[in-house]
């Protein structure tokens, strides 16, 4: 992939998994940050079945960023559901919330065996370099 | 920089001096060999850890240990009750994640009789992997009474033996267990996933016991040579990863983190109404935890009596690998009860304490140490010398060297499951790639980090255990 257009890469972590992801805005960086704890669970396609509708809010961008992330987490426990894409991305800057809907399927469909046990504050940022957003993100797996 | 500023104390012991913000010093327990790879960010953590309120004699690194988030994983560290504190960071998200061993009455040949049999069988029964839900449904409250009553409370309920809790730590119900500090999104992720492995390096493995070094003491675990063993490796689930991240959240908000040398080592006084709520929900996922590994036991010793009539299945133990306990240790020459968190760290008791299961409390508690799905586990005792070195404690494992990303692209699950193969091992993953990802070459060599600890005299060789049949997440 055009390196300018990438969505994210991951970068060495002994025990854990860490990622930077990109985008031009903060919904796009939010957006990115979730495919890639998405590319970590699993790398087949998954059928767009079901959808669930999620609303996060933070106290700032970094907690937002965790909430955020954390909402999948407790989709799959909670509904054994595979998220796979999201659409209708509205960020709220003035007050820190996104509103979103996850389109996945179930995940008794699939052999998945990688799993993230949770999100870390462990080295996170989240910030404008140049013109672009960056965030930087450890996950316990 | 903290590499080269390592002292060396004595054989397996080096100090990390005092810098800038550090309360105590640093201590870690790795052989000469060893020490030349150490990693210098796990070092950075052992000194941050040493900046927390409240800390007592050293932060300590022990022999498996690796860059973790907050505390390193192998990390121990002990706080005064009045002005130390307590950190979800230094317990780690897999609450109680642990290891039970089970006894059999089989040997390596039944096992081998009936390898891939068993291998199915046992995979049929047990869920594991990602968005597998349990078969053992339950209302919130029953949930509420065994985040309370832990796996004391499931046998009492049919789901196994007496002696599978007495031969639990804690027997199997850690005190101080309340269930109102949960939140409804932990019981949502804990609800559906009581007896299931989970993903990552989480298993279910059959072994035989490969060599005895200490027959005494093995026979009072009731171990022998050729007999076939069980190990469970997994802990409290989505359940204790969310009640960690809750109280990380909640800690941020009442005392912010600027002062911290790392935004995961976030905490609260031990004594403060937080620290409170945040050990009562702990215990709560600690008992999940037994909870989870007792119904995992109670359906395994179904299937292998299905499978082999008239065979038994009995508890060695089971220990916690990520825990905050208040535990009496000797501090100054007095007997002083602290705060012990362990991340990925075993306690290792010597003989005579109260807290080991009468049947061993003359030799010392078991000390189980998973190795890796192709090499061997141990099974070792625990020391005296580790109540005076290092709390108490031994190693939880191998201790990774090589990340998972790396593992993966350099790796292949299809070339390490036939490898194992031609070894008699026969291994069942829901996926190739995670196979690569807890492959041998991935972790640092068991043998030598069981050597160094049983040269430090923490804890003492007892049984090496090789496997026969492995199930990973």
């Amino acid at each position: 992939m055009n390196i300018k257009n990438r969505k994210f890469k991951f970068l060495p972590h002994t025990a854990d998994r860490k990622f930077q992801a990109f985008g031009k805005t903060l919904e796009k960086v939010f957006e990115n940050s979730a495919l890639a704890l998405f590319n970590i669970i699993y790398d087949e396609k998954i059928s767009e079945n079901k959808k669930f509708k999620i609303s996060v809010k933070g106290k700032d961008l970094e907690n937002l960023m965790y909430n955020f992330l954390e909402e999948f987490l407790v989709l799959i426990d909670s509904k054994n559901f595979l998220p796979s894409k999201i659409t209708n991305l509205k960020f709220d800057q003035k007050n820190l919330k996104i509103k979103a809907e996850v389109i996945g399927d179930d995940a008794e469909n699939y052999n998945i065996s990688e799993h993230v046990k949770a999100v870390t504050y462990n080295e996170m940022f989240i910030k404008k370099i140049k013109n672009n957003w960056t965030s930087q993100v450890v996950l316990d797996v | 920089m903290y590499k080269e500023n390592l002292k060396k104390i004595a054989e397996g012991v080096y100090e990390l001096p005092k810098s800038e913000g550090m309360l105590v010093p640093g201590r870690v327990f790795f052989s000469k060999e060893m020490i030349k790879n150490i990693e210098e960010d796990s070092l950075k953590q052992v000194a941050n850890v040493a900046h927390l309120p409240g800390i007592i004699g050293y932060s300590l690194g022990l022999t498996d240990m690796h860059i973790g988030y907050g505390f390193p994983i192998g990390g121990v560290a002990a706080f005064d009750l009045d002005s130390g504190v307590i950190s979800p960071g230094g317990v780690g998200f897999d609450i109680n994640c642990g290891v039970r061993l089970l006894k059999t009455s089989l040997t390596k040949k039944d096992i081998l009789k009936k390898q891939n049999e068993v291998l199915e069988a046992l995979d049929r029964k047990i869920p594991s992997g990602v968005g597998r839900g349990s078969k053992f449904q339950m209302t919130k409250d029953e949930l509420k009474r065994i985040l309370q009553g832990g796996s004391k409370y499931l046998v009492e309920k049919g789901y196994g033996k007496k002696e599978d809790y007495l031969h639990t730590e804690e027997e199997g119900c850690i005190r101080g267990a309340d269930a109102s500090k949960i939140s409804d999104r932990a019981i949502k992720r804990g609800i559906g996933q009581l007896g299931t492995i989970g993903a990552g390096n989480h298993f279910l493995e059959i072994l035989f016991v490969d060599e005895i070094f200490d027959e005494k003491t093995a026979k009072s675990f009731d171990l022998k040579k050729d007999q076939a063993v069980i190990l469970i490796h997994c802990g409290s689930r989505g359940f204790g990863h969310q009640v960690a991240s809750d109280y990380i959240k909640k800690m941020e908000s009442e005392y912010g983190f600027k002062d911290l040398p790392d935004r995961q080592l976030i905490n609260a006084p031990i004594k403060s109404p937080l620290g409170k709520d945040y050990y009562s929900a702990m215990c709560c996922a600690v008992n999940f935890a037994f909870a989870n590994r007792q119904l995992i036991t109670h359906w395994v010793r179904e299937e292998v009596k299905y499978l082999f009539p008239n065979s038994e299945v009995g508890v060695v133990y089971d220990v916690c690998h990520n825990i905050a306990k208040f535990e009496k240790h000797i501090v100054d020459g007095k007997v002083r009860e602290v705060c012990v968190h362990r991340k990925g760290a075993t306690r290792s008791f010597g003989p005579g304490r109260i807290e080991i299961p009468e049947a061993y409390r003359k030799v010392g508690q078991p000390v189980l140490i998973p190795g890796t799905m192709g090499t061997a586990s141990y099974v070792l005792v625990g020391a005296k010398k580790s109540e005076e070195i290092c709390w108490g404690s031994s190693v939880h494992g191998a201790g990774r060297v090589m990340s998972r990303s790396k593992a993966i692209r350099e790796l292949k699950g299809e070339e390490t499951k036939e490898k194992l193969h031609k070894k008699n091992i026969e291994i069942k993953s829901r996926s190739f790639k995670a196979i690569a990802e807890e492959s041998p070459e991935v972790y640092k060599d068991i043998e030598e980090v069981v050597n160094v600890v049983h040269d430090l005299g923490i804890s003492k060789k007892v049984a090496r255990l090789k496997p026969l049949v492995v199930i990973i997440g």
